[in-house]
């Protein structure tokens, strides 16, 4: 069975006509080629494949892309300014050297968007909590907990 | 014309150029390539541990809704890869593209079903009907080594795939005199490498070139062309493999593997591109797995602690065949050839067995043998420092080999030039506290808590050049790259290099290297790697070979290309060669404003008709192997600290420390990363990480929910110091680095672990050390009763 869906993808409309099983991380590396979304375990565990569905970051591997319908779906490809300039979190990724193989990255720039947004992130402990649903197996976690110290820093206004 | 003499580059922190296209989303890996018309295929695995096929039905499977094909290994007429080895006691396996007669491990491919998208394929798999006679299962490495054990590879007419003993100096007489002896029965369970990105190909074939493009997760490009020529006959000129982006490795990309095969056959049968990609099922039952040894050790000390004598035995399981290239001997001969880590120890034995049993192969995982070699070793020197009351900091300094003793011949044969061991010692203790962890630790003491202190030092041969196989015994050479740099019509420099990157950053550091030695700054300079059509030979990244073997070959393509542009110059500025000197992209004339940029020379050469005699024109473009003949030292202190929750025996990290010398460092940003990540590996090994099979062979940790890997809630901050210390004398001062983290860290862990529980009379002997096993090994100690396993 197949689903007519309209979904805002980036700023872009897209309607489509989705298999019912199809997941949300394959419309969007496969119909829309999308591929900076990255699937690590397809069970929602390892937070590769996290997008922001209507703001909240989310498991693309663990949503069907019929359940966006109407949504407002955002992917790493958006971070980016149109003329290619990184935004300051990508930016901060790069400097604390926060990804090396960049597979789990996607995943956790937008995990990051989202916490960023909503979390207070007043102390180390709190940081490395809440990255605690994303897997980095080459970092130890080390820049990306820096990175995302010095954007809440940035954030507040204080010096990163 | 010398270069600049003081590095300017080398050393410098600057940002990895990798990473804007990984973090825009703009990465090219595998998976990302969807070439037009490509056909998605799904294998049908094993579900048993050993079995007879009887019969595979797949005619139901054609009929499936979009399924193009179906194969079985007679289908796609291979030739079979064996891994050899100069080995005596050793026997290869055959590595065929899908499972023949016999399947070995539940999760071997045994059928391939192609179709139009992967829903489809692995729908059809249902379909297929596949009749088995189970065969019996020697699931337990002690009892698959029996000898009345079934075979799992009848031809070889025993499970011990390799076997191998020495003994150097007066052992017997070593622990005859011996006023102490410390030993253990240590296990390292089997563990995962886990990369987050799973394996993946896609494979193309050119009907109108008769050609294969194979785009694969491989960290070893090099050996991959080499086997998917063997195996379909053709020649190197048709068959290019691309490692594009490659999403971490850890040892797990860097073998050859069925499904590599079967995607390159299947793509030339169908004159269509076949992509497969593996889910995290297929990742963690598939894909080559790691350790699993047991190491029964003993170690013979004077009164005043001197190490005497050191004997070992190691039964590893290697699972379910030899893996290519590497072979069964990878894992546990270098378990023995590591075991006395940076010590003097004049007398050692070591006996050692890798027995096949039906699981997934065993193959490379960062360190390979020196962390179960270290965590074994390590272990016996704190037991040692406990039995004769000294310190374990002191124990080691006083055995560790000295600077005036090197190059040092261990009693396994390996050859340590002079590397920093009591100077890393040394400095992990203060960067990293070591008195303020013990005063720590008495008040933790006092008031009840389980806080403990651990050390590891460890010792690692790196960037292995060609009188010693990375593998022992292996007839590929490992010995050697190649780099070919050349300035275009245009200026540009481009850089090509046989290794194949998969997170560290090589190609932000080699051309830190080649920018100071052909003096341009690195941003001028292109490099390309994980392409076979780049070089005529190579083989790859692992090993910890990639800063000194192929920095060691890009400085000298680049001192050939610099020595080509000066020539070039100076017929062109009519200047003596010996004035001119190049920098940031311009040969200049010492000590004047006058000079020609790159981009000019390049015209020069190869535009301007008439300026440099035909004679004298030469390319620019050169061409250099690098081989380091040996090996060179690397070695670090690990210092850690934690405690033990007494409610629920979580462990957690409360403090670690590295000192580590790996010589001269090309990107002081990176190596930290390194060290880091690698230590965040071995934490997880200490703690977390473990693969389970029952005794039928069943898998029993096939998710992350069941494997876990450490969060970023479980990693501590990682203090690291790099002493100052002599260089190695390779050509440029760079020993190998990117294993270390993961060497030392299990048995530091280990050792704060059992620092912790040493006044309840627990001892660690056996990793991952989980709540579970910290229970029972405390009510046992406690003398309570609890149920049975």
């Amino acid at each position: 069975m197949t689903y007519a869906i309209t979904v805002t993808v980036n700023g872009a409309q897209q309607h489509h006509q989705v298999d019912d099983r199809l997941l949300l991380v394959d419309f969007l590396r496969d119909t829309l080629g999308l591929t900076g979304t990255h699937i690590g375990c397809e069970h929602g565990v390892c937070g590769a494949c996290t997008v922001l569905v209507d703001g909240l970051s989310t498991r693309a591997c663990l949503m069907l892309a019929a359940q966006t319908d109407g949504a407002v779906v955002e992917t790493v490809e958006s971070l980016a300014a149109p003329d290619g300039a990184l935004s300051l979190l990508q930016e901060l990724f790069c400097t604390h050297h926060a990804l090396q193989c960049g597979f789990c990255t996607p995943g956790l720039l937008m995990t990051c968007v989202d916490l960023l947004r909503t979390r207070p992130l007043a102390t180390e402990t709190e940081i490395r909590t809440a990255l605690s649903g994303n897997l980095c197996r080459c970092t130890g976690y080390a820049g990306i907990v820096a990175a995302l110290a010095a954007a809440v820093a940035a954030r507040t206004g204080a010096t990163p | 014309m010398t270069p600049e003499l003081r590095p300017r580059f080398i050393g410098a922190r600057l940002t990895r150029r990798e990473d804007a296209r990984l973090l825009a989303g703009l990465g090219a890996f595998t998976d990302d390539h969807q070439p037009a018309r490509c056909l998605h295929v799904a294998f049908r695995r094993s579900d048993h541990a050993h079995a007879r096929i009887v019969a595979i039905d797949t005619g139901a499977v054609l009929a499936a809704p979009g399924v193009a094909a179906v194969f079985r290994v007679q289908d796609l007429d291979p030739h079979p890869l064996h891994a050899a080895s100069r080995m005596k006691e050793y026997h290869a396996t055959e590595l065929w593209p899908l499972a023949r007669d016999v399947v070995r491990y539940v999760g071997e491919p045994v059928v391939a079903v192609v179709a139009t998208s992967r829903y489809a394929a692995e729908d059809a798999l249902d379909r297929l009907d596949i009749v088995y006679t189970p065969l019996p299962v020697a699931s337990d490495a002690v009892a698959a080594a029996a000898p009345d054990a079934p075979l799992l590879f009848p031809d070889a007419g025993t499970n011990i795939l390799v076997a191998r003993g020495f003994s150097r100096g007066d052992v017997d007489g070593g622990f005859a005199a011996a006023h102490a002896v410390v030993s253990g029965s240590f296990r390292l369970h089997r563990k995962s490498p886990a990369a987050l990105e799973p394996r993946a190909i896609v494979a193309e074939w050119d009907r109108a070139r008769n050609a294969l493009t194979l785009r694969a997760t491989t960290g070893i490009p090099g050996v991959l062309r080499d086997a998917v020529c063997a195996c379909l006959d053709l020649p190197g000129s048709r068959v290019r493999v691309i490692a594009p982006d490659v999403g971490g490795s850890f040892g797990a990309k860097g073998s050859v593997y069925p499904e590599e095969l079967a995607l390159a056959l299947i793509a030339r049968k169908l004159g269509r591109p076949v992509k497969w990609t593996a889910d995290r099922l297929e990742d963690l039952a598939a894909t080559s797995q790691a350790w699993d040894a047991r190491i029964r050790a003993e170690l013979a000390l004077t009164a005043d602690g001197s190490f005497l004598a050191l004997r070992a035995e190691v039964l590893s399981d290697i699972g379910a065949g030899s893996i290519y290239p590497w072979t069964a001997a990878l894992e546990p001969v270098q378990v023995v050839s590591f075991l006395p880590g940076p010590y003097r120890i004049a007398a050692y034995a070591a006996r050692v067995r890798g027995v096949a049993t039906p699981k997934a192969p065993t193959g490379p995982y960062r360190g390979v043998g020196r962390p179960a070699a270290t965590f074994a070793m390590e272990r016996l020197v704190d037991m040692a420092a406990a039995r004769l009351g000294m310190d374990p900091g002191a124990l080691r300094a006083a055995n560790m080999v000295a600077a005036d003793e090197f190059p040092y011949r261990t009693g396994s044969g390996l050859i340590w030039d002079r590397a920093g061991f009591r100077e890393t010692l040394d400095a992990a203790c203060e960067a990293g506290d070591y008195a303020g962890l013990r005063a720590q630790q008495a008040a933790a003491r006092a008031a009840g808590r389980w806080f403990g202190v651990g050390l590891a030092s460890y010792a690692e041969l790196t960037g292995i050049g060609s009188r010693i196989s990375v593998a022992p015994g292996m007839p590929i050479n490992t010995g050697t790259e190649t780099a070919s740099i050349r300035i275009d019509a245009t200026g540009a420099v481009t850089a090509d290099f046989g290794m194949a990157a998969h997170g560290q950053g090589l190609e932000t550091t080699l051309a830190q290297v080649v920018a100071d030695r052909l003096g341009c700054p690195p941003e001028m300079i292109e490099i390309r790697q994980g392409d076979t059509a780049l070089l005529a030979s190579s083989t790859g990244t692992y090993a910890s070979r990639s800063a000194v073997i192929a920095g060691g070959a890009g400085i000298a393509a680049a001192d050939a290309l610099r020595a080509k542009l000066v020539r070039a110059a100076a017929l062109l500025l009519e200047a003596a060669e010996t004035d001119l000197v190049v920098a940031d992209g311009t040969v200049r004339v010492a000590g004047t404003d006058r000079g020609l940029s790159f981009r000019a020379i390049a015209q020069a050469v190869y535009a301007e008709m008439g300026r440099i005699p035909r004679a004298q024109r030469e390319e620019l473009q050169a061409t250099e192997t690098y081989d380091p003949y040996l090996g060179t030292a690397a070695c670090a202190t690990h210092l850690a600290a934690v405690e033990i929750d007494p409610q629920t025996y979580e462990i957690r990290v409360r403090a670690y420390h590295v000192a580590e010398d790996c010589g001269r460092i090309i990107n002081p940003m990176i190596v930290d990363g390194q060290v880091t990540g690698g230590v965040a590996q071995g934490i997880g090994a200490a703690l977390l990480e473990e693969v389970v099979y029952d005794a039928a062979g069943q898998l029993q940790s096939a998710s992350f929910v069941d494997y876990l890997l450490p969060t970023a809630a479980e990693i501590p901050t990682i203090g690291i110091s790099h002493p100052d210390l002599p260089l190695p004398e390779n050509i440029g001062g760079f020993r190998g680095m990117g294993e270390g983290g993961a060497i030392g860290a299990p048995a530091a862990v280990a050792n704060a672990v059992a620092d912790a529980l040493a006044p309840l009379g627990v001892t660690i002997t056996e990793l991952p050390v989980t709540p579970e096993r910290l229970f029972r090994l405390i009510a046992r100690a406690t003398g309570q009763e609890i149920a049975d396993d």
